[in-house]
């Protein structure tokens, strides 16, 4: 390997890593500072079950799902195509308030499916439970996988499957040779990534997992934080579901395989191994399903949405604009941290120093407010900083995504262009700029969107400590909950929707402007 | 371009210098509490009025923030503890007797706490919609009895307050036989949420026919949305009594200031805005005094209401009997 381009600013990378790392333990080590002798408390077996068990079906059926919608729709060429990716990427990124109501609309008691039901005489289905867990993460994380597997798809070369239409390769061969290989680099990861994400879920898993049945670790971290004060209990279960997390996340990736397909020369892709009218339909209705699983619960949030827009009093958009500029920090915060990561993680042999940007998003937030809460205290008042830190948090939990969105890019950019890089002399920053930045850009500007996006819509460590006036969108939106103002509080819902897919579009557009590929 | 980066720069660092000359009160309240649709704002208005002062309040989760921050805490008064959390609370040794006379309180029970001083009041009960609910239960029985096709909306007593009195409530009225009781209800509970705000909405959209709350719930419909079909179902067995107290703290460098406040939460001026403001009960007014249409509310005959040290007793208990009842 000795002629590979020299490992890309390894130095920044692994500075950044450090970094990482060191804002999560230092959390652990304010915590530790105050912990008492102790350990866990009853149900908390139960709570771990729980927690893994559901966070692997999700997963599972997150990215077994995604597979054919992600295949079909990297075949097909549709009016508003690009309009209805942009739009499956929304679940993702609401917060989970407001997924759990559309869910409701569609999936609930009086929601459509029922109404449907029983308009053809068939007995109701109760959503609730652990299917309803599953199903709801589902619908959070198929978009992400999707999105993953799609960028996938698009990686590989048309040039490739020219070469396996003139050879006459069935789809079954074209499956085999060209799309599983890819497939195979890209699902450990994916699984899991979501398999993190669902790990850390509380108040969805709660609500639509019927009662205690349904409790997480996050659930017990909550309460021992909020509640008991046991910050012990705290450590012990923020321990426990940074190991669950960071086993998996080694698991996966120490175990992508390295397959390179080559470079292309960038040309759209065409697909002459579907054009057969099963496959077509096929396609079509897989994407209609998947389209409608997804959108529907939108749809009903924008409706909700829509009446109480006009009830939401100016505050909201004063808070509207507090969250655009965390967001901005956020996502700037998480590029500083990403690029220089990716750049060392895409030149190494082996993926799993990846793992390291799983850190920030498997130790809970709350973990992470308190713990520097503690450290802060006795320097500064941590009121005032409440929103740095806010956004510092929310760049820490979309670091892993980013990572996994641009790594592979990277790492097959340096693998195509790394020896000529390498024989032109190209290195450090001239290679960013002239190699890896250009080629690596939509995914890049993916990356920011969903790190912009995500970071309108969390509520984060800022509940724990905040200003009155410098209350974020999501935090106004709980307030307005809480004083019975459900209708301004839909409006609000309304509003970070836009918003979050506002800053989304914004970011992937810069990233694909100009872009040939 | 450098203004710009100020000015982001300034809505981000918050100040925390005030004008020299005015003595600044420093007072923690709940989330809630500060925003503008709370009682926050006006509650500082008027007393800024009298006071000549500069109010501040600060947000956050009260009692974590004040474990955190211990002697530090920059807080002359706390406003929004409730009964369940005073005995943490207190534990801290943080705070100083309120110097108000109890006897003042018009509360449904006896208060003798002379550190906690309650500024509202409300019990749990069950509301519902009565286009969409013909006959409710009238008593607690009668609710353990409903069809189960009849489906309630509670709170996780692990993560909220309201949560937590349920299942006090249920332990106040069935006692050992609390696990048989949420057994029996389990069927009819379809789903229990983290918070009220979740539990509230799933029953105005219609998801759940009942839902845990406060008997004063029908109030906000009522003044705010004229809607006069939401209605709490009162059981002759009693409620569970909720109260929200304020405190000061012993350490505060404004000792006066935070008196005064502690004199102002009892007067009429603070009394009489706290119904419409916190949805809630004043703790010192009698009812002819409560604003217009407020003592038309019905409310219950009996209230339950465990003791700082008796809830502490029975908390952990009853949370179990809630818990391996509803994971069966």
């Amino acid at each position: 390997m000795a002629q590979r381009a020299d490992p890309v600013t390894r130095f920044a990378g692994i500075t950044a890593a450090g970094l990482t790392v060191a804002v999560v333990l230092a959390a652990c080590v304010g915590i530790a500072s105050r912990a008492a002798p102790g350990g866990f408390g009853p149900g908390d077996g139960a709570a771990i079950r729980f927690t893994v068990i559901q966070a692997l079906l999700s997963a599972g059926f997150s990215v077994l799902l995604a597979m054919p919608l992600a295949r079909a729709l990297a075949r097909r060429q549709f009016f508003g195509r690009s309009v209805l990716v942009l739009l499956l990427g929304v679940p993702f990124i609401l917060p989970v308030i407001v997924a759990v109501i559309g869910l409701l609309a569609v999936f609930g008691r009086n929601g459509v499916l029922n109404a449907g039901l029983s308009a053809l005489g068939l007995p109701d289905l109760s959503i609730y439970g652990l299917h309803g867990v599953v199903l709801a993460h589902v619908f959070f994380n198929l978009p992400l996988a999707t999105r993953l597997l799609l960028q996938g798809w698009q990686s590989i070369p048309t040039e490739r499957f020219r070469l396996a239409a003139q050879l006459g390769l069935a789809p079954r061969a074209v499956a085999r040779t060209l799309e599983w290989p890819v497939l195979r680099q890209i699902v450990p990861g994916a699984v899991a990534l979501i398999f993190v994400i669902c790990l850390t879920s509380f108040a969805v898993a709660l609500t639509l997992g019927g009662g205690p049945r349904a409790t997480t670790i996050e659930l017990a971290i909550y309460q021992t934080f909020r509640y008991d004060f046991d910050l012990t209990r705290a450590a012990l279960l923020s321990l426990v579901q940074l190991v669950l997390a960071g086993g998996a996340a080694l698991l996966a990736l120490w175990f992508i395989p390295q397959v390179s397909i080559g470079g292309g020369i960038d040309r759209v892709a065409q697909r002459w191994d579907a054009r057969g009218g099963v496959q077509r339909v096929g396609d079509m209705a897989v994407i209609a399903l998947g389209a409608a699983f997804l959108l529907l619960p939108l749809g009903a949030v924008i409706l909700r949405g829509l009446t109480g827009v006009f009830e939401m009093p100016a505050v909201v958009w004063h808070a509207a604009a507090v969250s655009l500029q965390v967001a901005v920090l956020s996502l700037v915060v998480m590029l500083a941290i990403a690029l220089p990561m990716a750049g060392w993680i895409a030149g190494k042999p082996s993926g799993g120093v990846e793992a390291i940007g799983l850190f920030g998003l498997s130790a809970s937030p709350l973990m992470i407010g308190t713990g520097w809460f503690i450290l802060m205290n006795p320097i500064v008042d941590p009121v005032t900083l409440a929103l740095p830190v806010t956004a510092v948090v929310n760049a820490l939990m979309a670091l892993p995504f980013a990572l996994r969105i641009i790594v592979p890019r990277l790492r097959d950019t340096l693998r195509d262009y790394g020896r000529l890089s390498g024989a032109l002399g190209l290195g450090g920053w001239a290679l960013w700029r002239w190699v890896l930045l250009p080629r690596a850009r939509p995914q890049i500007g993916f990356a920011a969107g969903l790190a912009g996006a995500l970071s309108i819509g969390d509520l984060g460590v800022i509940a724990l400590f905040a200003d009155p006036d410098r209350a974020t969108l999501p935090l106004q939106m709980y307030r307005l909950m809480g004083a019975y103002r459900m209708e301004a509080a839909a409006g609000a819902a309304l509003l970070l929707l836009v918003m979050a897919l506002g800053v989304f579009w914004a970011c992937e557009k810069g990233g694909r402007w100009r872009v040939a590929s | 371009m450098k203004h710009l980066a100020l000015a982001a720069l300034t809505t981000f660092i918050a100040p925390t210098t005030a004008q020299a000359d005015t003595p600044v009160l420093t007072i923690y309240a709940g989330d809630y509490f500060t925003s503008e649709w709370g009682p926050g704002p006006v509650i500082e208005a008027e007393f800024e009025k009298v006071c000549d002062c500069d109010l501040q309040l600060s947000t956050g989760d009260l009692l974590p923030r004040l474990l955190l921050e211990g002697k530090r805490t920059k807080a002359d008064v706390v406003i929004g503890l409730t009964s369940d959390v005073t005995a943490k609370a207190r534990a801290t040794e943080l705070f100083a007797p309120h110097g108000q006379d109890n006897s003042a309180l018009t509360l449904p029970i006896d208060w003798t706490d002379e550190v906690f001083l309650p500024f509202n009041y409300g019990h749990t009960a069950f509301i519902f919609d009565d286009t969409r609910m013909a006959d409710p239960p009238v008593t607690f029985d009668d609710l353990l009895n409903m069809p189960d096709d009849i489906k309630i909306v509670i709170q996780d007593p692990r993560t909220s307050i309201s949560g937590l009195a349920l299942v006090l409530w249920v332990e106040a009225l069935y006692g050992d036989d609390a696990q048989a009781a949420w057994a029996k209800l389990a069927p009819k509970i379809l789903t229990v949420t983290k918070d009220w705000s979740t539990s509230y909405g799933m029953f105005t959209d219609g998801e759940a026919d009942m839902v845990l709350s406060y008997t004063t719930s029908p109030a906000y419909h009522m003044f705010a949305e004229e809607d006069f079909t939401k209605h709490a179902a009162l059981f002759p067995d009693g409620h569970y009594f909720m109260v929200e107290t304020v405190a000061k703290i012993a350490d505060t460098d404004v000792p006066e200031l935070a008196d005064q406040f502690m004199g102002f939460v009892m007067s009429d001026t603070f009394q009489t805005k706290i119904p419409a403001a916190n949805w809630s009960l004043p703790s010192a007014l009698p009812q002819d005094q409560w604003p217009d249409g407020w003592a038309k509310l019905d409310l219950p005959e009996k209230v339950l209401f465990y003791t700082e040290a008796e809830a502490a007793a029975v908390q952990e208990k009853a949370i179990e009997a809630w818990r391996s009842a509803l994971t069966q």
